[in-house]
């Protein structure tokens, strides 16, 4: 009775992860199949069907504050590029805004001095555990449109900040109203600030994190070569730091650039907020996901190769 | 150690040990009084708090109908029953450490003052009260008696958590003899808590799932898991919600298609699945690879070498980021705002937009804020509470 030396096939080491493999592969086209068969008769019977030419019809609704002139007789794909350049536009200066404002907080957790130390990580605690939207309905609407508006405007030397707006450049105040050579809107005042503030609490922890990385030695052989705090920061911390720093960015840079889909929140005409006017009119649901998700994507994508590129740069150069 | 001297020389090193440490010092000091009195004045003089005094039920629980609110005041008595007994059973020895009276203090605290402050009716006050004393009084009686159970009925406790959830969720939703009440009637904290908490417990075995998918040998696996979530992840929560209402209905074969609340958990789920399981995996490459190999060496099969070995030691690792990723989840829930659910900030909306409360949108979003930076400061200060516990190199242990 001799038992048989050739394993079972069920015991096979090579075949079975292929069928199992090959069993869920199945399992998965199964349910697309019959999701996508749904969705085809579906659309068909509402008469939906995948299509692209309603985008060159008149959009019939306007789209407040665009760079690019943009009237509602305009079509469709116009109106939703007017919206992608606002979405861009914000993101960029909120990019930039939420940079500067989280470095020095970031920084702030290392200051010799103890109240600045603690307000920065209150400062941290205080606005990430708050939602976002819940901040931008806040700055929308009870800090920006409280303003006051006509005489009482908060005006600086070349900066009017009022009800109507912020305006930059030698505004005037001409029968009651401001006129300035730019002026913002409260809309997007408030969204720029919500995504400021908010962003900046995550990148002063990044940052906070980067230096943090760099051994106190550093800073004591520095010192003690006879090199000032500021060459210190400068020449010896910083370019350690960004290399813990700059891939830690990348991920806050994405998270604020989906976040500002959140615009409609506080009446800015974005990318998102265009695409669900549109879906109203249209009833074009498939596709103006398909633009929505496409175009977020494409955003992301040019950030992360813009920081792949600020990576590579930062990184140990071997000599 | 602590004579006067020894501590204005600390508040002369921390706050004035430059001219320019000075300088701040007082710019600051400055600043915050300012803002302070500022805050003061406008809390004590000119906010009017009866929009919140007004509208306490709407924002605990929405539409839900009032004739039916008892089930919710039960499943809150049944919660603080449960959690006197996990806190009684997980302190044990019948100790009061300093933590737990400091607990006991603000729990006391919220139910005299936040009540009153609330102006509830005073028959709802004291059911306040007396939830909270239920809760206290099953904590000591567990903290008390735990040594006296025999061991295996103490290892059925847990178990007394996912009973609950169901149970609640039965609650809740009605069904089993109960009157049914739709979704559709759910709002306020009810709603956002249930969403919150439903996605949170099923995106997590999902996102192991994912991580787990995305670090192993089969192709096919791997690259599906990377796929989903590098998706999910390019993509604005908002634009899944999006999606969600209006596409999933063309997806299922019609009436199939859950109701709008549900669809909303469910997207949420699925979105949080794909960062918790960028979370796990952190985890996961943080464990040298020797651990699974051993483990398979000495005869385990994969599926226990996971679960045993591999799954214990990441998570340790993994858990920070996590709970990180549970509290942004809870956040995100305010985004149900903008697909026309009356979660909290949906029913703030609702209120604000009643003539007789209009403008007063600072008491309101004061008061949410409130809300959330207390939920997600807790929920941050149990992982860090955890994370000590479970370190094993901690000295505490003993």
């Amino acid at each position: 009775m001799a038992t048989p030396a050739v394993t079972p096939w069920w015991r096979n080491r090579r075949l079975i992860p292929w069928l199992v493999q090959g069993v869920a592969g199945l399992l998965v086209l199964v349910v697309v199949a019959f999701l996508v068969g749904n969705l085809v008769r579906n659309l068909t019977n509402a008469g939906l069907l995948l299509s692209w030419s309603w985008l060159r019809n008149p959009a019939g609704f306007d789209v407040s504050e665009t760079l690019l002139p943009f009237n509602a007789e305009l079509p469709y794909w116009r109106a939703l590029l007017a919206g992608l350049v606002n979405t861009l536009r914000v993101v960029l200066a909120g990019l930039i805004g939420a940079t500067v404002l989280g470095t020095l907080i970031g920084v702030a957790a290392f200051s010799s001095n103890g109240l600045l130390r603690r307000l920065a990580r209150v400062y941290v605690e205080l606005i990430r555990n708050i939602p976002l939207l819940l901040q931008l309905v806040f700055w929308y609407f009870v800090v920006f449109l409280a303003l006051p508006g006509g005489e009482q405007a908060i005006q600086l030397p070349g900066v009017v900040l009022a009800k109507s707006g912020l305006y930059l450049g030698k505004p005037e105040l001409i029968n009651g109203v401001w006129q300035g050579q730019l002026r913002l809107t409260v809309e997007f005042g408030a969204l720029l600030t919500g995504l400021v503030v908010y962003t900046a609490a995550f990148i002063a922890e990044v940052v906070r994190g980067g230096v943090a990385s760099v051994p106190p030695g550093q800073w004591e052989a520095s010192r003690s070569l006879g090199l000032t705090p500021l060459q210190t920061l400068q020449r010896i911390v910083l370019p350690q730091a960004l290399r813990v720093i700059v891939p830690g960015l990348n991920s806050q840079y994405i998270s604020l650039a989906k976040n500002s889909s959140l615009a409609v929140a506080c009446g800015y005409s974005d990318l998102y907020s265009v695409a669900e006017t549109t879906l109203n009119q249209t009833g074009r649901a498939v596709e103006v996901v398909l633009i929505l998700l496409g175009s977020y994507l494409v955003i992301d994508l040019l950030i992360s190769a813009l920081m792949n590129g600020v990576n590579s740069w930062v990184q140990i150069k071997e000599r | 150690m602590n004579s006067p001297s020894l501590s204005f020389a600390r508040l002369r090193r921390e706050l004035f040990a430059t001219p320019l440490d000075g300088v701040i010092t007082l710019a600051l000091v400055g600043f915050l009084l300012a803002v302070g009195t500022a805050f003061l004045r406008w809390m004590l003089f000119q906010a009017e708090w009866a929009v919140i005094q007004a509208n306490t039920t709407l924002f605990a629980v929405g539409r839900y109908p009032i004739e039916q609110q008892w089930r919710l005041w039960l499943l809150t008595v049944l919660l603080a029953a449960a959690t006197g007994l996990s806190w009684g059973l997980l302190r044990g020895k019948g100790s009061w450490p300093r933590n737990d009276q400091l607990t006991a203090v603000i729990l006391i605290a919220l139910a005299v003052f936040g009540s009153w402050g609330l102006k509830l009716e005073l028959p709802i006050q004291l059911r306040w009260w007396g939830i909270t004393a239920l809760l206290l009084v099953v904590r000591w009686a567990a903290g008390r008696w735990s040594q006296a159970l025999p061991a295996p009925l103490l290892r059925l406790v847990p178990l007394v958590w996912p009973v609950l959830y169901l149970v609640g969720m039965v609650l809740i939703s009605g069904g089993l003899g109960l009157m049914r009440v739709p979704p559709g009637e759910w709002g306020g904290l009810l709603l956002t808590l249930l969403e919150a908490s439903f996605a949170i417990l099923l995106c997590f075995p999902l996102g192991v799932l994912l991580a787990l998918g995305r670090r192993s040998e089969l192709p096919l696996l791997r690259w599906g898991s990377v796929l989903y979530i590098e998706f999910i992840r390019g993509a604005p929560l908002i634009t899944l919600l999006f999606l969600g209402q209006n596409i999933l209905g063309f997806l299922l074969p019609g009436g199939l298609a859950p109701d709008r609340v549900w669809r909303a958990a469910w997207v949420l789920t699925f979105f949080a699945a794909a960062y918790v399981a960028e979370a796990v995996r952190s985890g996961l490459v943080a464990l040298p690879p020797g651990q699974l190999e051993a483990a398979r060496s000495l005869g385990l099969p994969m599926h226990q070498a996971l679960i045993h070995v591999v799954l214990p030691q990441a998570m340790r690792v993994a858990l920070p980021a996590t709970v990180g990723q549970f509290i942004t989840l809870l956040q995100d829930t305010t985004l149900l705002s903008l697909i026309g659910l009356l979660d909290l900030l949906g029913t703030a909306r609702t209120v604000m937009a009643n003539p007789e409360f209009l403008g007063k949108n600072a008491e309101v979003y004061l008061v949410l804020a409130v809300l959330f930076w207390c939920c997600c400061a807790a929920l941050g200060l149990g992982s860090r509470a955890l994370e000590t516990r479970l370190n094993p190199l901690a000295p505490s242990k003993a």
